[in-house]
């Protein structure tokens, strides 16, 4: 097997202790299995959505219109 | 809203005009790396955004990332790797750095800037991809013949290569192009490499209900033998939409991406694959991309619960099969009756049928469907 060292892959971040034990009692029972796990999950789902917002499509006018005549010409318009 | 591509940024490696002259000529004094047919489509898919945010194949952090933690090492979720295998002899005197042509067959498809040259352990790629090393899982068999080397690169895409039903096959950019003129918002794709039968319709019909667009998108490229033909399965969905699908509901295009049948990692794969073209939702089967008995019912749909950041949506719906007593296609969900009034959909079966030239029940196969299909003579790959 590849050595894959996890080591350096995880940092600590800082939070209340009354939220730590807040979270604690949320996820018993559920499939979280820690709550650093939770925390992580619902981070990458709030990161996500922020990294939505902002975004044009790459493509110029001109771009845009050969496109279109392709797609015409293929019979998708 | 037309999702943004994965990691924000649609990807394109093709190469064109001036830069593309030079290039074109400065490959012809490089080393050449003869690649497969597949490692060709690899390459393409890259070029044109189907697997952004890669931008060439992957080097070892991404690779090691992807296969123990089904993310990107920037975090982003990838289930799949994508790697280009080498001999030790081929690359023998081409170092870190330097530039090399990838030919297929007698063409120079891209030049790939060598990044990093690295070993792998196909035997753990298979246990992690494939969740076995039974050499009879058509993933693990193709794995085990790949070459001892990786080498990961940025590739610049000079030439698109030959590849079935050329005309029906859509890139992103394209997609998305297209989605925005039709005004479509939210856009559903469906992954087949099937001809569509009436629980397929079910399905797709019941993720229309809300959607404003559906995206049919049969897979082109490698397949088992058994698997229906490329040309034949776009003739059977022409017809299907011509007689029953409702205008401008339905864009069929095909993709050209090579099966893994990696079942629950394929799946998500797909899913990014589908964000990529602009798809808001996809529609998951219990099996997704799955063969034999290797995948767990339904870890297809599980395996969704560990990507809250995905950008698409899969939609789990349950297969459908026909009920006498309620006189249609329905599902566990809806339908009440036991299952002596249940007829579920054999793939198996319709196939022997439609070898035999037969025509399946209609509540099985819509006759026009039946009728294309069979016309096309033999319709599945040797």
């Amino acid at each position: 097997m590849t050595e894959y060292r996890r080591e350096g892959r995880y940092t600590t971040v800082s939070i209340p202790v009354t939220l730590y034990n807040r979270i604690k009692k949320l996820i018993e029972g559920t499939g979280f299995t820690s709550v650093s796990q939770y925390v992580a999950y619902v981070l990458r789902e709030i990161v996500a959505a922020h990294e939505e917002r902002k975004y044009e499509e790459p493509f110029t006018d001109e771009d845009r219109e050969k496109i279109l005549e392709k797609l015409r010409r293929l019979g998708y318009i | 809203m037309i999702p943004k591509p994965h990691g924000g940024k649609l990807v394109n490696r093709v190469v064109t005009g001036e830069k593309r002259d030079r290039l074109v000529l400065e490959a012809e004094e490089l080393p050449v790396l003869s690649i497969s047919y597949e490692r060709a489509v690899d390459v393409v898919d890259i070029a044109h955004g189907v697997f952004s945010p890669l931008e060439g194949f992957m080097v070892q952090s991404d690779y090691l990332s992807v296969l123990h933690d089904m993310r990107l090492s920037n975090d982003l979720p990838w289930t799949i790797p994508v790697v280009l295998d080498v001999d030790p002899d081929e690359i023998s005197g081409i170092k870190e750095g330097d530039y090399v042509a990838l030919k297929h067959g007698e063409t120079i498809v891209a030049v790939v800037r060598i990044d990093e040259i690295y070993g792998w352990d196909k035997r753990e790629y298979a246990e992690h991809i494939y969740k076995t090393l039974d050499l009879r899982h058509p993933g693990v068999a193709k794995t085990m013949k790949r070459k001892e080397l990786l080498v990961g690169g940025l590739v610049d895409l000079l030439n698109e290569i030959e590849y079935p039903v050329k005309h029906r096959v859509l890139w992103p950019i394209e997609t998305r192009v297209l989605f925005r003129e039709k005004k479509w918002e939210r856009i559903v794709a469906f992954q087949t490499r099937n001809v569509p039968h009436l629980g397929h319709e079910y399905v797709q019909k019941a993720a229309l209900t809300f959607a404003d667009g559906l995206l049919i998108h049969p897979l082109i490229g490698w397949k088992k033998p058994g698997d229906y033909r490329d040309e034949v399965i776009f003739m059977a969905y022409e017809a299907l939409i011509k007689h029953y699908y409702p205008r401008d509901t339905v864009v069929l295009a095909g993709l050209l991406m090579n099966m893994h049948y990696a079942g629950p990692r394929e799946a998500v794969h797909h899913a990014i694959v589908r964000k990529n073209f602009g798809c808001t939702h996809i529609i998951i089967g219990r099996d997704h991309a799955g063969v034999g008995n290797y995948y767990a019912p339904y870890e297809a749909w599980t395996i969704f619960n560990e990507f809250p950041d995905l950008g698409i949506t899969p939609l789990f719906i349950r297969e459908a099969f026909y009920c006498k007593k309620c006189g249609g296609m329905v599902n566990e969900k809806v339908c009440p009756h036991g299952e002596e009034h249940r007829i579920r959909i054999s793939g198996t079966a319709i196939r022997d049928m439609l070898r035999r030239g037969k025509t399946p029940p209609e509540y099985v196969m819509r006759p026009e469907v039946a009728r294309a299909v069979i016309e096309a003579g033999n319709p599945f790959i040797e």
